[in-house]
């Protein structure tokens, strides 16, 4: 299907969209019900005076620096690499971030933007639980009362950091319509947003959502790319051969991607969750085995059936458990400028363990599955290549539920 | 354009009487023999709901009954010919689908508004696609004389009213209270503010919604709005009682609503 974006609109770099309609291509938009419509065109006017302010920068600066720990460094992951038997593996280490994962960078930056405009209230929906942790914790430090809306079923699954958001003074709501996950949790967290317009900020964990949601959230995520492009720089003196990193809405794949889309000579991977294979139906790839469509405020691929029934994800990580993708990644999937891969659970447990033994990192179950590719990948470049993932996450959350599957009794 | 909404809000005019607008769900229980039945039981235009997955505008009476509809099989394509067999024997009473934009959109624009044209559909409110992406959608509808309705709510502005107004056509359905369906309705006098200044922007009839349950309640807003929409209660009755309890209420409301002017 066509969409009408006119010619002088279009902007001409990869890396300059969205356009003035939150298109990134045919991709994006502002699909929201009619009362949203105002506070998506408030946040937008908001978040564009907050970019141009010198304050807001500075202010982000500080707390970036001395709260969350910025820059987090890069890493030569040397055994790893003798055992991959081929190109160097770099990880960006944004797991050393303040609460354990890269969602902070963008929770920070949504969080002063709600103080600025005045919201008395925050919102969130979680998967995984990263993102309501990181929400509550800015939350908290900037004394904002904080409800974070997660899935049922996560919440069994996630124990531990509902509690630590409990811990945190955030309220957490089990949502136990549709499926009682990540996808439900969004449409509650939407639901009360459109009850509680006035006061309340939307805090959205992914770059996926009504524009200005996706470009605001990669903003906010570009600082993984812009610290590892300037620090790749000065190590080794040139750029990777290509950047990877897991995908479920897409933040921190986005984050790394975006200061490096007109470097052309860098190629850009995303790891979809395979869940049990593509080929089984049950995944959560939804650029491989999903179709453009509309949902939850962006047209982007979905995982959908032939009645464009929104079809449930799996993954053993609940933190790529979304059934959709942030509309920026569909974009540069169509353009051929990013290549979209996917690993299986079976994989990012292989992963999970050999990562731990052989660099004492336990990385996050999220990223394990962008390793699974880097390992073909080093094969692939060979011993000149270089690779740099992103280390999104680490794996402390999932420790509960690998001894689990490894028949271990804690 | 001319078409079964606009005879009959200048019916309902003409009588000086309030319209009475009912919700429910297709494939949720015997919903065809519901349809059929809900003229005679004083509905003047029917909202037929298309089920979604993911509907998140709706409280919990309407997702549970779209999950239901879905569990026992229901389709866009089999709600477009419930609306086919329904305007087989009634030639009058309007229909306007009710829903969210992904299955249509999975459908095709063109191929929806041209399936739903034939299917004797009069009006489409899509919650999540509002003005500023709503072109091709409409475009698509015009070509077959299917109003696109528009939803304007408290947080519609002046400034915001016009963009809402803009190339709408049937009527402007007024969510009456910041919120999902079946939350709460929004205070009387406020809400006849509201329906005065929708009126008076878009020239249009204006339909309230969104938490209306009881007779009282429709009867009130029927004093002000040139129509009253209830949704969950009828689609709650449906459940707990089908075709009879889901009728049985429905007469109740729109009686209290055509007869709250007189």
């Amino acid at each position: 299907m066509s969409e009408t974006v006119s010619a002088d609109t279009r902007p001409n770099a990869l890396s300059a969209w969205p356009d003035a309609r939150g298109r990134f291509g045919d991709y994006g938009g502002r699909f929201v019900a009619e009362t949203l419509m105002p506070n998506i065109l408030e946040l937008e006017e908001a978040y564009e005076a907050a970019k141009k302010d010198p304050e807001f920068k500075a202010q982000m600066d500080l707390f970036l620096k001395d709260y969350v720990g910025k820059p987090s460094p890069i890493y030569f992951a040397e055994r790893l690499t003798e055992a991959f038997g081929g190109a160097q593996v770099w990880f960006k280490r944004d797991e050393l971030n303040h609460t354990g994962s890269h969602k902070i960078n963008n929770c920070l930056g949504q969080v002063l933007l709600a103080k600025r405009m005045g919201k008395t209230r925050i919102i969130a929906e979680t998967g995984a639980g990263q993102h309501g942790v990181a929400t509550a914790t800015v939350a908290a430090r900037f004394g904002i009362p904080c409800t974070v809306f997660m899935g049922a079923t996560d919440v069994e699954r996630q124990a531990p950091n509902v509690f630590r958001m409990k811990l945190l003074g955030a309220e957490v709501v089990p949502v136990t319509s549709g499926t009682g996950t990540l996808k439900d949790a969004m449409n509650e967290a939407l639901r009360d947003w459109v009850t509680n317009v006035k006061d309340t900020f939307y805090v959205i964990g992914t770059v996926a959502g009504p524009h200005p949601y996706p470009a605001m959230v990669r903003d906010f995520q570009s600082i993984i790319g812009r610290e590892a492009r300037a620090q790749m720089k000065e190590r080794l003196g040139r750029l990777p051969d290509a950047c990877v990193a897991c995908i479920g809405g897409g933040s921190n794949a986005m984050g790394l991607f975006h200061p490096f889309i007109e470097d052309e000579e860098v190629r850009l991977i995303g790891v979809e969750a395979a869940g049990h294979g593509i080929e089984t139906g049950e995944h959560a790839a939804s650029l491989k085995g999903g179709k453009p469509g509309i949902l939850h405020g962006n047209k982007t691929y979905l995982l959908q059936d032939d009645d464009g029934q929104i079809i449930d994800a799996h993954s053993i990580s609940a933190g790529l458990d979304y059934p959709g993708i942030g509309p920026e990644h569909a974009f540069l999937h169509d353009a051929k400028r990013a290549e979209y891969v996917s690993a299986t659970d079976e994989e990012a447990m292989e992963m999970f363990q050999l990562c731990t033994k052989l660099e004492g990192i336990i990385p996050a179950l999220e990223p394990s599955h962008a390793l699974a590719r880097v390992r073909d990948l080093a094969a692939e470049l060979g011993e000149n290549g270089i690779i740099l993932m992103n280390m999104c996450g680490r794996g402390d959350k999932d420790v509960p539920q690998i001894a689990r599957m490894l028949g271990v009794e804690l | 354009m001319t078409n079964r909404l606009t005879t009959r809000f200048a019916e309902l005019s003409a009588y000086n009487r309030a319209g009475f607008v009912a919700y429910m769900m297709a494939g949720d229980g015997d919903s065809q023999a519901l349809l059929n039945a809900l003229p005679a039981a004083g509905a003047d235009v029917i909202e037929l709901g298309m089920p979604f997955t993911d509907p998140m505008a709706d409280g919990a009476a309407i997702q549970a009954s779209a999950l239901r509809a879905l569990e026992a099989g229901m389709t866009l394509k089999k709600t477009l010919d419930q609306a086919a067999t329904f305007r087989k024997t009634d030639k009058t009473t309007p229909i306007v689908l009710m829903g969210y934009a992904n299955p249509i959109h999975h459908m095709g624009w063109d191929k929806f508004a041209k399936a739903a044209g034939k299917a004797g559909v009069d009006g489409l409110i899509c919650v999540d696609v509002p003005p500023e992406e709503d072109e091709e959608l409409r475009t698509a509808l015009d070509k077959h004389g299917i109003a696109l309705i528009r939803l304007a709510t408290p947080t519609t502005d002046d400034k915001r009213l016009a963009t809402v107004v803009a190339n709408t056509a049937g009527f402007v359905y007024y969510v009456s209270t910041t919120g999902v369906t079946g939350a709460g309705t929004g205070a009387v006098t406020e809400v006849s503010e509201a329906v005065a200044r929708v009126q008076k922007a878009s020239g249009l009839p204006v339909a309230v919604g969104f938490g209306v349950r009881e007779p009282e309640q429709a009867a009130a807003i029927a004093k002000h709005a040139d129509a009253v929409v209830v949704g969950s209660a009828i689609v709650d009755a449906m459940h707990e009682g089908g075709v009879a309890g889901a009728t049985g209420l429905v007469k109740r409301l729109s009686s209290a609503v055509h007869t709250a002017r007189r």
